[in-house]
């Protein structure tokens, strides 16, 4: 498995009811079930709560291993510390302040820091359950299929499959260097820190113009055969009308849940 | 003593035993291999695609390490002795792009006896001495992946000769090269007085280099003889999609062959 294939490549085959499901009606169901939580008010544990209840089940009809899943959903934790300021900066009762700076979290910022917190945990499972059951092919299928413009499909097509160029071509650059980073009995190995600097830099830009070069030729073979902008799929199956109406009724829940907790 | 006697009592270069690996995605490629190579013996590796001839010489310096054992020299390949052994056993892989990551030739063929710890004047000189062996001297400055597929392979080999290995394991080292360059490639391999290993489908260059020859099929050795006996036999390599190599030149049996295309 490539360097690409670890951090790009999400999809983890299992038989189960989400892996046969259609990318057309997963795609838009996730990304709608998204808004659904991003649309919860902050403090609405109830209702964050109850949307949680799917991804759950989800995760259970998947079939994924669940410390996977969990381990994949702690993407989410970078952006966290993008949402950290929001417990000082929203006015409240302080609760603490720290000290030195004179900085006071208050009620109020920390319960809209903790919804956020959930909600953004909620949305990556959500993410990650779809991109572990939906080969990523589907996906592109799903994307076209929604009418997204053929040019932003086309880009996401390219990085994915350019990812896995580099990726590759990365992995057999540093085999490559491994192989003949070798020990001579009674001498030192290993040569300075600045000569092994300066070898990982020109790795870096030989594979820079390797990739290039790989990237031209995989181009000129997708042109020879007629490529024109457009990724094409063999034709789409007709729609499951199951998989649709349990799509629509798990949208149907979540718009319920909003309307019983705005009233 | 004879000098055949002293090679048999010294440590064979190398002892793979009950050797296996699979694949992430559970291909079985090697299934139980035990191979005894002695120092100075010059071993063909023949096998269809698939066979894991490939996957074995990777197992050698521990690119991939499966279950089974593996001794280089009389030494156990282990995490400790990983880097050690790659100092003993050079890997030529079949694509020279898989080889090469310098932006220049002769950095290339300079990194690993800088690695080593060579005085800078003899890193120099190994460098130089290994281009001038497959005949790329005068391309030292130049970017190995811009060169053309040949010189490439030279290259290649270059930055593997200048480690100074005693053995050496090459993965299909005539594949794709023209007439005249694999012409040089035989005479170079001919010159070189260290362990050879080679993966191939060229029966001509192992008759005329090889004196023994391993058939890998499906992960398992089926035939290990002496070369002659192995890549006339019809039969044991037809069975396994190879093609033997016909006799040529006066014992050729003629007979024999007009019977087999009659056949065919």
């Amino acid at each position: 498995m490539t360097l690409a294939a670890v951090f790009v490549e999400h999809y983890r085959h299992a038989e189960s009811v989400l892996h046969r499901a259609d990318a057309r009606v997963k795609l838009p169901t996730a990304v709608l079930y998204i808004l659904a939580i991003s649309l919860a008010r902050p403090g609405a544990w109830l209702t964050l709560g109850f949307l949680a209840v799917p991804i759950a089940a989800g995760i259970g009809l998947s079939r994924l291993p669940v410390t996977g899943v969990l381990g994949r959903s702690m993407l989410a934790l970078p952006f966290v510390l993008a949402a950290v300021p929001i417990a000082f900066t929203t006015p409240g009762t302080p609760l603490v302040v720290v000290p030195l700076v004179g900085w006071d979290v208050s009620d109020a910022g920390l319960v809209r820091l903790g919804s956020i917190l959930v909600e953004s945990w909620l949305s990556v499972l959500v993410g990650v359950l779809l991109t572990s059951t939906t080969p990523p092919s589907e996906l592109l299928r799903g994307l076209r299929a929604l009418r997204l413009p053929r040019l932003l499909v086309a880009t996401v097509f390219f990085t994915y499959r350019y990812l896995h160029v580099v990726g590759a071509e990365g992995a057999r650059m540093i085999t490559a260097r491994d192989l003949r980073s070798a020990e001579w009995p009674g001498q030192r190995s290993g040569g300075s820190i600045r000569w092994r600097a300066r070898v990982v830099g020109h790795m870096a830009g030989s594979l820079f113009t390797r990739s290039m070069d790989r990237g031209e030729r995989i181009y000129a073979a997708m042109q020879a055969r007629g490529y024109d902008g457009e990724p094409r799929f063999l034709a789409n199956p007709p729609l499951r009308t199951l998989e649709v109406v349990a799509a629509g009724a798990l949208l149907t829940f979540a718009v319920a849940l909003h309307l019983v907790e705005r009233l | 003593m004879t000098a055949d006697a002293e090679r048999a009592e010294a440590v064979p270069a190398l002892e793979l035993s009950a050797l296996r690996f699979s694949y992430p995605d559970g291909t079985e490629a090697l299934r139980g291999v035990d191979l005894r190579i002695e120092q100075g013996e010059k071993v063909a590796l023949l096998g269809p695609n698939g066979a894991g001839k490939s996957t074995l010489l990777l197992q050698l310096p521990g690119v991939l390490r499966g279950s089974g054992t593996i001794r280089v020299l009389g030494e156990v390949l282990t995490d400790r002795t990983v880097k050690a052994i790659r100092s003993r056993v050079g890997l030529l892989f079949s694509n020279p792009d898989d080889q090469l990551f310098s932006p220049t030739v002769l950095e290339d063929v300079a990194y690993g006896p800088l690695y080593m710890g060579f005085p800078p004047d003899e890193v120099l000189a190994r460098a130089r001495r290994a281009l001038a062996e497959v005949g790329m001297e005068a391309f030292e400055a130049r970017t190995p992946h811009h060169l053309s597929l040949g010189q490439k392979k030279r290259v290649a080999i270059a930055s593997v000769l200048s480690m100074g290995t005693p053995i050496l394991a090459f993965d299909e080292p005539s594949a794709s090269l023209d007439t005249a360059s694999r012409r040089e490639l035989i005479q170079l391999l001919a010159s070189l007085d260290r362990t050879l290993l080679i993966s191939t489908h060229d029966l001509a260059l192992v008759r005329d280099l090889l004196p023994r020859s391993v058939l890998l099929v499906e992960g398992q050795v089926v035939a290990d003889r002496r070369t002659a006996d192995l890549i006339y036999d019809a039969d044991l390599l037809e069975a396994h999609g190879l093609e033997p190599l016909e006799f040529r030149g006066a014992e050729a049996p003629q007979t024999a062959v007009g019977e087999s295309t009659a056949a065919r």
